[in-house]
């Protein structure tokens, strides 16, 4: 069956692969992720503020981004950002945003409305009675956050946080539509460049299993140890 | 710096032939509808079957099962889509290859089999947290009563297994609706894919973005109304499901 296939292609090609395709993949999961759960926290504090104002905007922001395709997503920042750029630096032409930054920022803000659901829950995890034991020894609302509530939400939350992450790091691979070399975007080049469609996809289904699969494993050993300590 | 709005552009004729630009919205979203509902039919019957084979005590229906679910759940759903499209035909006997590319409406069936696959192994997680959620009486009941194991699972868990797993079902349902959009990208011309194409050929990209932006929450609050009717209207009395 696959005697005319030519796995040499990737023994050919395997550096572009994972030092420009792969290294941009995981560049742009890795901050997206910090910078996601960032905003994600932050949305997550002003949903549970109290304050109605700031309430509705992160209800308003929450389920915008999750009604919506990614896809759908990528384009709108795509065309949306150079306008943003030029209205907020007074410029008079779009400005250049450069194809990496706009990925990285519609990632970012995208998946902060699903890092702000389990930050949420997290933040609930915590007794009420801690905070008012926060409160009672005269912290501010800011001591009680960042000393008290968010350390163990994030502690308890690490598995689902890893695993909104295994999503995002699977979910970069649709930077294709803009063209971007990711891994996915570097084994297409590579496969209509050679004429290698079947070796070059099978491959890159291969390494994406890989680290998704290895990665939810660490998930469920983190999840017992979690456990355990609590 | 200056966008020029014009929202009459929805009204114009586009470049393809008779159709305006909002009836190619409308086609897009049509046919975004389409592909989800084909998809559900063998998300919904693939992943209850796995999701049940994971249940039993088949030591090989459960490998299976596992097996099934792992895989379809750590490739990208972009990839996916790759494989079906390119790498299958070329795998299969080359009249089998030839009769699939060659098929008219080929970006079609490539997403509704490979997003139906895609989200099988998502809803047979559900369906299998649904059955583990009941209480081990039910199964023993079941078995009191004479029924074999396919009664127990028709007449005693699926129905209760079912009723609780539909919150997370229909956030599956939505999830698969957006999934559509990935299609795009082997051809299928759904609601983004039309949304794109009107900011190619007339320049107004917002318009074309706003819209499809609206006409995305409208089907999403459509779905999340319909399937908390459906909840209300299946809801066993006394048994409170995740109320």
């Amino acid at each position: 069956m696959f005697s005319n296939f030519d796995f040499d292609v990737i023994a050919r090609s395997w550096q572009y692969l994972f030092f420009d395709g792969m290294a941009f993949t995981l560049m742009l999961t890795l901050l997206a992720t910090i910078g996601g759960i960032f905003v994600g926290t932050i949305l997550a504090l002003m949903r549970l503020s109290g304050i109605k104002p700031l309430e509705y905007f992160a209800n308003f922001y929450t389920t915008l981004f999750r009604s919506l395709p990614l896809v759908l997503v990528i384009f709108w920042f795509y065309f949306l950002l150079p306008y943003i750029g030029a209205w907020a630096t007074g410029a008079t032409r779009p400005m250049q945003v450069g194809a990496f930054n706009s990925a990285l920022i519609t990632f970012t803000l995208f998946e902060a409305a699903y890092f702000a659901e389990i930050m949420r829950a997290g933040i609930q995890s915590i007794p009420k009675g801690q905070t008012a034991a926060g409160y009672a020894l005269g912290l501010s609302y800011w001591q009680v956050m960042g000393r008290i509530v968010l350390p163990q939400a994030f502690r308890n939350m690490i598995p689902v946080l890893l695993t909104q992450t295994i999503v995002l790091f699977q979910d970069t691979s649709l930077v294709y539509v803009l063209s971007l070399t990711d891994f996915l975007g570097a084994a297409s080049k590579v496969a209509q460049r050679d004429g290698r469609l079947v070796e070059m996809y099978l491959f890159a289904a291969l390494v994406y299993f890989i680290i998704s699969f290895a990665l939810s494993r660490l998930v469920k050993v983190l999840q017992e140890r979690v456990a355990i300590v609590r | 710096m200056k966008y020029n709005w014009n929202w009459g552009i929805f009204w114009e004729q586009s470049p393809e032939g008779t159709a305006t630009y909002a009836q190619l919205l409308i086609n897009g979203l049509q046919w975004t509808i389409v592909t989800a509902l084909c998809a559900w039919v063998i998300a919904l019957a693939v992943g209850s079957t796995i999701g049940v084979m994971r249940t039993t005590n088949s030591k090989w229906a459960n490998a299976f099962g596992t097996a099934w679910v792992e895989l379809f759940r750590n490739i990208p759903i972009l990839v996916q889509l790759f494989l079906w499209y390119f790498v299958l035909p070329e795998v299969l006997p080359k009249a089998w290859g030839m009769a699939l590319k060659q098929s008219p409406n080929a970006a079609f069936y490539t997403a509704v089999i490979g997003l139906g696959f895609a989200t099988s192994s998502r809803v047979a997680e559900q369906v299998r947290a649904g059955i583990k959620a009941l209480p081990r009486g039910q199964t023993m009941a079941g078995t009191a009563l004479g029924l074999n194991t396919a009664q127990t699972y028709r007449y005693v868990l699926l129905p209760m297994a079912f009723r609780i797993v539909l919150p997370p079902l229909t956030s599956e349902f939505l999830n698969l609706i957006k999934n559509t959009s990935v299609a795009l990208t082997i051809g299928l011309l759904e609601l983004t894919s039309r949304a794109r194409s009107m900011q190619e050929y007339s320049f107004q990209v917002f318009e074309a973005f706003t819209a499809a932006t609206i006409l995305y929450l409208v089907l999403n609050v459509i779905v999340v109304a319909g399937m908390r009717m459906l909840e209300n209207r299946v809801a066993v009395p006394g048994y409170t499901v995740g109320k």
